[in-house]
C-alpha cells in the first residue's frame, strides 16, 4: 500500500517507521556506550552520543569481578535445563493435544491457560520452605524447576500448533509402509518438527534467561546473572551495572532474532 | 490410533505431574502460608501487611503505573500494528527491530534506561544542551517522585510493548483481507474501517493482550528496582523485601496471595468486559 500513498503521507509514515525503530534501539545503543565506556564514560559530562570512550577494558574489568563467571555460568545451567524439561515435558503434551481427542483435553488446556493469566514468579516464594528441604533451594538445578512452570505452557502449546502442521497422512502412509508408530514418529514426524522443537527451547531459555524475581528468591550463593545484578544492584558502580544490563541483552536479543518467524506463531496461538 | 487409548494420557501425565506438584501445590501453600500463624488460622499476616508503612504506597504505586502503562502499550502497540500492515519494504526488518524489547529482561531494560535517566545521563546531557536545565539534575531520586513515576513507566512501555505488537500483528493476520475491501467498496474511510471492521475482530487478541500484560504490570519489580531502587514501593518488591530481608514468609505469601487475587480479578474482567454478545455478531 506504500505505492500507493501519496508523497506526504508516506514521508510522514516511514518518519513514523524510522522514529518508532530509534525509540527501540537508542537505549539498547546507549547502554552499550555504558557497559564499554568504563568510569570516564559514566561521568563524561555532558554526553555525547557518539562512542568517544569505548574500549573493551571496562567489560573485562566487570568479566573479572568475582561471581560474575560464576553467575554467567549458573544462569546458563538453569537456562539450559530449563529448555530440557520445558521440551521433554511440553512437546508429548504438545503432540497428544494436535493428534488426539481423550477426555481431560479440555481441562489441561485450561490449566495451561490458567498459568499464563497468573503472576507465575511469585509461586517461589513458598517454594523456599521445601526447596531447603529437598536440598534444592540455592541451586540452578531449583531455579530451572520454577522457570520452567512459565516456559511449559509455551512449550505446549507451540508444539501443538506446529504437529497439527504436520498432517497424520504422512504418519498413517509410514504405517501402512510397515512402521510402527514409534518408527513413524522417529523418522517421519520429529524431523519435521524439529526447527519448531528447536524454537520453542530458545523460547524457554530466553524465558529462565531474562527471569528476576524467583531466581533471586531461591538463590543465596549460586546466584543467576539477574539475581547477581539485582543483589548488587544498589553497591556497585554504574559502568558495572551497565555492563550487567549489556550482558543479559545480548544472548536473548540474538536468540530471538534466530525464531523471529517463530514469533506470531506463538503468540497467535492464545487469541484463536 | 484406537488400539492404545493410554497413549494420549501417558503424554500428557508428565506435564500434569509436574505443573501440580510447582504450580498448584505452591498455590496451596501460598494461600496457606498467609493465613496460619503461632495460633492458627486468621488474618494476622493480613493486618500486618496493610499496616506496614509502605503498603498503600505499593499499592498505589503499582496501580497507577498500571493504568499509565497498559493503555498507552496497546495504543502504541496498535498503532505499530497497523504500520506492519502497510510495510510493504523491509517488513521483517522492522518487525525484527520492534521485537528487540520481547528479548529484553525488565532488569536490563531499567538498567539500560538508567543510562539515559541518571543525573549525569543522556535525557540530562541532551536537556543540558538545549539550555533547559543549569546543571546535572537528579530525577530518580526520592524528591523528585513524578519525574521517577515517569521514567519507570517510559522504560516499561518501552519494554513490554513489543509482546502487545506481537499478539496484535498475529490478531491482524487472522483477519481475513476481504472484511476491509468489502467496507472499502461501500464508502468506508480508513478510520471507519479500523473502527468499525479491524477493531471489532481484533477482540480476542486484544482481550489477550490486555489480561497478560496487566497480570505482568501488577508484578512490576525489576525495572522498578533498576531505576528507583527502594524509592518506589510496588507490591511485588515489598513481598521480596519481607521475604529476603525480613525473613517474614507470611506476610510475603500474603502479598502474593492479594498480587493473585488482583490479577484473577482483572483476567475476569477482561474476560466480561470481551465476551462477545451473539447479537452483536449478526
Amino acid at each position: 500500500m506504500t505505492t500507493s500513498m501519496p508523497s506526504a503521507r508516506r514521508l510522514l509514515f516511514w518518519s513514523g517507521v524510522v522514529a518508532s525503530c530509534a525509540w527501540v534501539l537508542l537505549p539498547v545503543y546507549l547502554v552499550a556506550l555504558g557497559a564499554f565506556g568504563g568510569r570516564e564514560a559514566v561521568f563524561r559530562w555532558p554526553k555525547s552520543i557518539w562512542p568517544t570512550d569505548v574500549s573493551f577494558q571496562a567489560m573485562l574489568a566487570f568479566l573479572q569481578i568475582e561471581g560474575v563467571f560464576k553467575a554467567f555460568a549458573n544462569s546458563l545451567i538453569a537456562a539450559g535445563l530449563t529448555v530440557l524439561f520445558s521440551v521433554l515435558l511440553g512437546a508429548p503434551a504438545g503432540y497428544a493435544l494436535a493428534r488426539y481427542s481423550f477426555a481431560g483435553k479440555n481441562p489441561y488446556r485450561l490449566l495451561v491457560l490458567l498459568t499464563r493469566a497468573f503472576p507465575l514468579a511469585i509461586l517461589a516464594l513458598p517454594l523456599t520452605v521445601s526447596f531447603i528441604r529437598m536440598g534444592l533451594y540455592d541451586t540452578p538445578l531449583g531455579v530451572s524447576l520454577i522457570h520452567t512452570v512459565l516456559a511449559l505452557p509455551f512449550a505446549a502449546l507451540v508444539t501443538q500448533s506446529l504437529f497439527l502442521g504436520i498432517p497424520r497422512e504422512y504418519e498413517e502412509a509410514a504405517w501402512v509402509f510397515g512402521c510402527t508408530q514409534r518408527q513413524a514418529f522417529l523418522k517421519i514426524v520429529l524431523p519435521l518438527a524439529l526447527p519448531g522443537i528447536a524454537a520453542t527451547a530458545i523460547f524457554a531459555f530466553v524465558i529462565s534467561w531474562n527471569e528476576v524475581f524467583a531466581a533471586s528468591i531461591l538463590t543465596v550463593r549460586e546466584r543467576t546473572l539477574t539475581a547477581y545484578l539485582l543483589t548488587v544492584l544498589s553497591e556497585s558502580p554504574l559502568h558495572y551495572r551497565f555492563a550487567g544490563g549489556f550482558l543479559l541483552i545480548v544472548p536473548s536479543v540474538l536468540f530471538i532474532f534466530a525464531v523471529r518467524k517463530y514469533l506470531f506463531a506463538v503468540w497467535g496461538i492464545g487469541s484463536k | 490410533m484406537t488400539d492404545r487409548p493410554w497413549l494420549p494420557y501417558a503424554l500428557v501425565a508428565p506435564s500434569v505431574l509436574f505443573l501440580a506438584v510447582l504450580f498448584l501445590l505452591p498455590l496451596v501453600q501460598t494461600i496457606w502460608l498467609s493465613f496460619s500463624g503461632g495460633t492458627g488460622l486468621g488474618l494476622e499476616h493480613y493486618r500486618r501487611m496493610v499496616t506496614d508503612l509502605n503498603f498503600a504506597s505499593a499499592m498505589r504505586n503499582t496501580f497507577l503505573l498500571t493504568l499509565a502503562v497498559v493503555p498507552v502499550q496497546v495504543a502504541f502497540a496498535l498503532l505499530l500494528a497497523t504500520m506492519v500492515q502497510k510495510l510493504e519494504r523491509a517488513r521483517d526488518l522492522v518487525l525484527w527491530v520492534w521485537t528487540i524489547p520481547l528479548a529484553v529482561s525488565d532488569l536490563a531494560a531499567g538498567l539500560a534506561w538508567l543510562a539515559i535517566l541518571q543525573s549525569s545521563g543522556y535525557l540530562n546531557s541532551l536537556l543540558f544542551g538545549l539550555g533547559v536545565i543549569p546543571a546535572q539534575t537528579s530525577w530518580l531520586s526520592y524528591e523528585t517522585p513524578f519525574a521517577l513515576f515517569a521514567g519507570i513507566a517510559v522504560a516499561e512501555i518501552w519494554r513490554a510493548t513489543a509482546i502487545v505488537l506481537v499478539i496484535l500483528v498475529a490478531g491482524l493476520q487472522l483477519i481475513p483481507k476481504e472484511y476491509g475491501e468489502a467496507a472499502e467498496i461501500f464508502g468506508a474511510s480508513p478510520w471507519m474501517r479500523f473502527r468499525k471492521v479491524t477493531l471489532p475482530l481484533l477482540k480476542p487478541s486484544l482481550q489477550t493482550a490486555l489480561i497478560l500484560r496487566t497480570v505482568l504490570a501488577f508484578e512490576v519489580f525489576a525495572v522498578v528496582y533498576a531505576l528507583g531502587g527502594r524509592n518506589f514501593p510496588v507490591l511485588v518488591g515489598e513481598a521480596y523485601t519481607w521475604q529476603r530481608d525480613n525473613q517474614n514468609y507470611n506476610v510475603a505469601a500474603a502479598y502474593a496471595v492479594l498480587i493473585m487475587v488482583m490479577s484473577l480479578a482483572a483476567t475476569a474482567a477482561y474476560l466480561r468486559a470481551f465476551r462477545v454478545k451473539p447479537d452483536q455478531l449478526s
